[in-house]
């Protein structure tokens, strides 16, 4: 009991909120630890944009997404879902038009943006499921040279910072490659199979 | 009130006095995780971050040898890649965090020992990294004109130790000996456009060299064939549009690599279709007029190994690199070059050594596996020492690209987590961390860095390159940068 709530402490302070994907917030010792609020992710700037008539927004070589896509976003939200690295499922609520990347900051998932969506790492290498991995528009050249790098690369790898939210992808699972550690410290106990 | 005598070694038997408040403060809280690091290069920094999100009490201090943190993102990626360095921010952000400390200009193993850090800390990760080169080991590797990819990536970084390089460009062809990132970076440097680098935080020095370069034609040469080259294909795909230059490729060397590299995982087949496509098809347009127009060129040569780099006739330099001609025994990634008897010479002012870096040895008490250049570890604890970690290139080896690192350096981490959280790692003593380092370093001499220190010397290079149009003017000298944070 102490120890799950050990855990769930550990968890509920790193939901406190982080919005601009370079700000790194740490949980500070003996900060209290707020109620989670991870599906209502705090507005950020709102498009009248009609959907549909919203062009899809190209991400290879943006700046920073934080900037491009704050202007980008629409009231839309998609229901989406991050496995995290250790294997807990997060179910979180994106916005239309926002980058997976920018999503999983928002939501204090620990998906990495080291190049900051200038297609020059793969720290945000992310595992799509199927069904939605097919939606996907085709990788940037870019993008696929740097899959190339990034470990554990599979069939259905895609870089967070290159994947756009649109309506289609309501219901998608973005699934962080493992730490190759099978022990979770943050109260995920695999289950043999 | 900490067991001080029994874990820090003071020297001459002096006992360590710490202030009253300090010790108030610590009388205060309930025991704190303290960890420690040595390097902030990205396996540090990354290590650092991990620990810091997924344990809400821990306090890391990261230690560095240089006045400046980041390591090789500072020092090692190449000048014209600045989207790479943008991981400094992440990095920055994890330095500010109240529950990070930064300690520049302290070197562990000199200024203070891995054993006194462990007896400061509940916990000490090695990140230190890969500061040495293999060796050639020919005759004539002294020679002048001969350098290490090493030091010369170092010169044009601004890499204090080798600001003296001075290499001599004033020849037409450089060779470089291996066909890596490092080889393709130093290439590329070699013949850019100096306009396109005078937009780069490269070092004015190496601008001002490279200005007046008179290299015409870069050979990277490999023992093996095209389908071992070590280099990404993000950079050859730089280097074959790179502006006035054009790639110089034996087709005969490509011919049939296509059908043997279908089976090959993804990352080597794309690699050896853009190779295949360069050497074989005829280019676009745009990339036609770049190699009809260009003065410059680079070409790999393949399954030559060195083995003499041989002077000039009045004996004072490197003039020639004498080249074995190999064949592969085996294929695929474990193929071995085996010489053939068959010896061929380049004419060369120039020559790399691109081979690999190599970690070293920081203390006698740390193991240590001087052929691997790692140390034994399992999932980054050191072996046979409980609370002695490592992470990045000293753990596994000098490759990798950043995220690479990233994940063997969260991985650590979380050894490092699921020890504190198991009671592996003993931490329900408090241990005084970098307030009793400090003090030992006072007593040495040596004043720590802080990272706000760094900002101030970060803020002088930004202005020193804006005034000129770059995004920073690095300042070469370490004593120059320890007069600059005012102590």
């Amino acid at each position: 009991m102490a120890v799950s709530l050990l855990k769930r402490g550990v968890r509920a302070s790193l939901m406190i909120g982080r919005f601009d994907p370079r700000v790194v917030l740490y949980p500070k010792p003996g900060q209290s630890l707020g109620r989670l609020s991870q599906a209502t992710p705090e507005k950020l700037v709102t498009s009248n944009e009609e959907e549909g008539s919203r062009s899809v927004p190209t991400p290879a070589g943006t700046e920073s997404d934080a900037e491009n896509q704050r202007s980008e976003l629409s009231e839309e939200t998609v229901d989406v879902v991050f496995v995290d690295r250790s294997g807990q499922r997060v179910p979180v609520k994106g916005k239309v038009g926002e980058s997976v990347l920018c999503l999983a900051h928002r939501c204090n998932i620990d998906l990495e943006g080291a190049c900051e969506s200038s297609l020059a790492c793969s720290t945000c290498h992310v595992y799509v499921n199927t069904e939605f991995f097919d939606k996907l528009p085709e990788p940037d050249e870019r993008e696929d040279d740097m899959l190339d790098m990034a470990p554990l690369l599979q069939e259905n790898s895609r870089l967070g910072c290159q994947i756009i939210l649109t309506e289609e992808l309501n219901g998608a699972e973005f699934t962080l490659p493992k730490i190759t550690r099978n022990f979770y410290v943050d109260g995920h106990v695999p289950k043999p199979h | 009130m900490w067991g001080l005598s029994r874990c820090l070694r003071v020297p001459r038997g002096r006992l360590l006095l710490l202030p009253a408040g300090v010790q108030r403060s610590f009388s205060s809280v309930s025991p704190t995780p303290h960890i420690c690091i040595v390097g902030s290069g990205p396996a540090g920094f990354y290590t650092a971050q991990h620990i810091l999100r997924h344990n809400p009490q821990a306090q890391v201090d990261i230690y560095e040898k240089l006045p400046v943190p980041f390591g090789l993102v500072r020092f090692g990626v190449a000048p014209d890649h600045p989207e790479v360095k943008n991981v400094i921010n992440t990095f920055t952000q994890t330095a500010r965090s109240e529950r990070c400390t930064f300690l520049g200009n302290v070197t562990v193993g000199r200024d203070v020992t891995v054993e006194e850090l462990q007896g400061a800390y509940h916990a000490v990760v090695l990140s230190y990294g890969a500061e040495d080169k293999r060796e050639l080991g020919i005759p004539g590797e002294e020679l002048p004109g001969v350098h290490s990819a090493r030091d010369f990536v170092g010169w044009y970084n601004g890499l204090p130790d080798n600001r003296h390089l001075h290499p001599d460009l004033s020849c037409d062809t450089a060779v470089i000996l291996g066909q890596g990132n490092v080889a393709l970076d130093i290439a590329r440097i070699l013949l850019s456009p100096v306009d396109i680098l005078r937009k780069t935080d490269i070092t004015q020095t190496a601008l001002d060299a490279l200005s007046q370069s008179r290299i015409r034609r870069v050979w990277m040469v490999g023992r093996r064939g095209p389908l071992q080259v070590a280099f990404t294909i993000k950079e050859l795909r730089e280097m074959i549009n790179l502006p006035g230059t054009r790639p110089k490729l034996d087709p005969a060397d490509y011919v049939g690599l296509e059908k043997a590299s279908k089976d090959l995982p993804r990352p080597r087949k794309r690699l050896t279709e853009l190779l295949v496509k360069a050497a074989l098809e005829k280019p676009g347009q745009k990339v036609a007029a770049n190699w009809a127009q260009a003065e410059r060129e680079w070409g790999l040569r393949f399954l030559r190994s060195p083995l003499a780099v041989l002077p000039s006739e009045d004996g004072k330099r490197a003039a020639r690199i004498r080249l074995s001609v190999t064949r592969l025994e085996g294929s695929g990634e474990t193929a071995v070059a085996v010489p053939t008897g068959q010896v061929e010479n380049i004419s060369c002012g120039l020559i790399f050594s691109s081979i690999g870096y190599k970690s070293v040895s920081i203390s006698s008490t740390v193991p240590f596996l001087p052929q691997q250049g790692v140390i034994p570890n399992s999932m980054g604890r050191v072996e046979g020492i409980p609370g002695l970690y490592c992470s990045g290139w000293v753990k596994r080896g000098p490759t990798g690209v950043i995220t690479t690192t990233m994940t063997d350096s969260f991985d650590t981490a979380q050894a490092i987590l699921e020890d504190v959280q198991l009671g592996a790692l003993n931490w329900s003593e408090p241990r005084p961390g970098s307030v009793a380092i400090r003090e030992l370093l006072h007593l040495r001499g040596i004043q720590p860095v802080s990272f706000s220190d760094w900002e101030k010397i970060d803020e002088a290079e930004t202005a020193k390159g804006l005034a000129v149009g770059k995004p920073r003017e690095k300042i070469l000298d370490t004593e120059e940068m320890l007069q600059l944070v005012c102590r």
